[in-house]
């Protein structure tokens, strides 16, 4: 029985994959808390296929993908915030073109390459079990700077999320860390390029982050338990994946699906069976 | 009175909402004496939430300055406390009323500190006061409106403030919450907080401030009550909005959402009537 667990990890690239999967898995669910408290899941999309072509750009420069993709992510944050906190354009207009642009780009920068088409659908749907050691030690400093920051940071992130008039009251430089969010989140998107791809990052951002805010009613405990179904997620999520051989980044977000589906059906208080089973004589609708 | 410096003074203010030709506060210049209780009078639209605006730095000055204790504004800015008329939080964001009280400290607990005993002492204290103690671990998304409002009161005592604005405290919340704001106002008065609180009902004005402003984009009168709210004052202020009913005055404000105001027997409002 419990070889079943044990034997993939006998192989060196398994347990590579699994490193890297759950650390991917809580970086970017403890963000993704974020990304759902304010409303900026497809701005977490949106980031993602902004890395295509920088990720294009740095292939054909023959320089770090890595690196690439770092730099595009952090280039696209800063111009969605710049065109929002200029007020004159929407977040989600300013978004949709930029999205678009940058995809476009990178699209047309990769038709120009003969060879990519091999590492493209790595780029697009990850390869986690091609995790090298450098990949490891890449994921665990940028995780750590992340992680770092946001609790550094925790008490203003959370007023200028929560209150944004008291945060101004407060003389709390609100743009700057909404750009500081912006490069945090861009940091999340850019190491889970390896585990899920461009293409399922914000499902990695939005999902466990959304189960957790249906199992919680506060900040901290909702981190902790969206790091804690991202890891879950992603652990359940290779095993599946090495023994039925399907891709591991679409078993990974359909696990954290799983995850969202059962909170919503079963959570305290908020799911759809407690109220089919408590529901109140008369709904008092508070304001 | 002349020996004590101002503890708020506003010169020569303008504030223009983005590019309308109209300014919504037009040369406004007015001082308050630290411990003052200033209750701020005028129609919809007058400026009374522009101007708690400007004051805690959330509208752009046009002109003029705001200086707190003869220093610029934005320099002593956790001494003020501000409560709006209708909060702008997300009420379904995973916080309970102990962490939004707690948020009062952060600007005297300054970046990357961590709340300490003092501060989670604060925090029960300013809960005790609005006699809310039993909510500290409720979500905000559960509490009704007036348990909303004393939650943001807390908020704003645990801040410590030296200068309290509060828009509107009293429009459109139930008996108790109005009382604990009534109460708390006494308690800060006495403490010699500045209290500048903007309302519609001019007998509250009349009877629990010391000072009235009568704003209507300008400032039309600012001093005691009996001297400033005069019928001729009232009607400069307030225009066609103002009648007469039974030599009784009314302002009457005709957007949805504001109670009509009607001006009760009160002896201080003698004046008033003809």
């Amino acid at each position: 029985m419990i070889q079943i667990f044990t034997e993939p990890l006998a192989y060196g690239f398994m347990q590579r994959g699994m490193l890297a999967a759950v650390m991917v898995g809580i970086l970017c669910a403890v963000v993704g808390c974020y990304v759902v408290l304010r409303g900026m899941a497809y701005l977490g999309d949106a980031i993602s296929h902004a890395i295509l072509p920088g990720v294009a750009i740095a292939y054909v420069l023959k320089g770090d993908i890595l690196v690439g993709a770092l730099v595009a992510a952090i280039l696209v944050a800063l111009a969605i915030g710049f065109f929002t906190q200029r007020g004159n354009i929407k977040e989600d207009t300013a978004i949709g073109i930029l999205f678009a642009a940058t995809l476009s780009l990178g699209i047309a920068i990769i038709s120009t390459i003969k060879t990519y088409a091999l590492d493209l659908t790595h780029i697009l749907f990850g390869n986690v079990l091609g995790a090298s050691d450098t990949d490891l030690v890449l994921i665990a400093i940028l995780s750590v700077i992340v992680l770092v920051t946001l609790l550094a940071l925790y008490k203003e992130l959370l007023v200028v999320s929560f209150d944004p008039v008291l945060a101004a009251t407060l003389r709390l430089p609100t743009n700057l860390l909404i750009n500081i969010l912006l490069i945090l989140i861009a940091l999340a998107v850019v190491i889970s390029l390896q585990t899920v791809g461009v293409g399922l990052v914000a499902a990695m951002l939005v999902t466990p982050a959304a189960t957790a805010n249906l199992l919680t009613r506060r900040l901290p405990t909702m981190m902790l338990i969206a790091g804690m179904l991202g890891a879950l997620a992603s652990i359940i999520g290779l095993y599946l994946s090495y023994y039925l051989n399907i891709a591991s980044g679409a078993v990974i977000v359909l696990t954290t699906t799983v995850f969202f589906f059962i909170a919503y059906v079963f959570a305290p208080a908020r799911g759809i069976f407690w109220n089919l089973r408590h529901r109140p004589p008369h709904a008092a609708p508070t304001r | 009175m002349n020996h004590i410096p101002a503890h708020l003074q506003i010169q020569d203010l303008d504030v223009r909402y983005d590019n309308n030709p109209r300014l919504a506060l037009d040369n406004v210049s007015f001082s308050v004496p630290e411990g003052t209780r200033v209750a701020i009078v005028g129609p919809n639209g007058a400026g009374k939430s522009t101007l708690f605006k400007a004051i805690v730095g959330l509208l752009p000055r046009e002109r003029g300055s705001i200086s707190i204790h003869n220093g610029a504004a934005n320099t002593l800015q956790e001494c003020v406390a501000y409560v709006p008329q209708r909060e702008q939080v997300d009420w379904r964001f995973p916080v309970n009323v102990q962490d939004v009280v707690m948020m009062g400290r952060y600007g005297s607990l300054g970046w990357f500190k961590r709340p300490a005993k003092k501060d989670r002492l604060a925090v029960q204290h300013a809960l005790a006061q609005m006699n809310i103690e039993n909510l500290a671990r409720a979500s905000i998304g559960e509490l009704s409106g007036g348990q909303q409002q004393r939650v943001f009161l807390a908020r704003a005592l645990a801040q410590d403030p030296r200068i309290l604005l509060m828009d509107e405290p009293f429009t459109g919340v139930d008996v108790t919450t109005q009382e604990a704001t009534l109460n708390l106002l006494d308690q800060l008065g006495a403490q010699g907080v500045t209290l500048m609180v903007s309302t519609h009902d001019l007998n509250l004005a009349a009877s629990r401030f010391e000072r009235v402003l009568l704003l209507n984009r300008r400032l039309v009168a600012y001093g005691a009550p009996a001297q400033v709210l005069t019928t001729d004052n009232l009607l400069r202020a307030f225009g066609a909005h103002a009648m007469f009913v039974e030599g009784k005055m009314i302002v009457d404000d005709c957007c949805p959402g504001d109670e009509h105001l009607l001006l009760g027997e009160s002896p201080a409002l003698e004046t008033l009537e003809r």
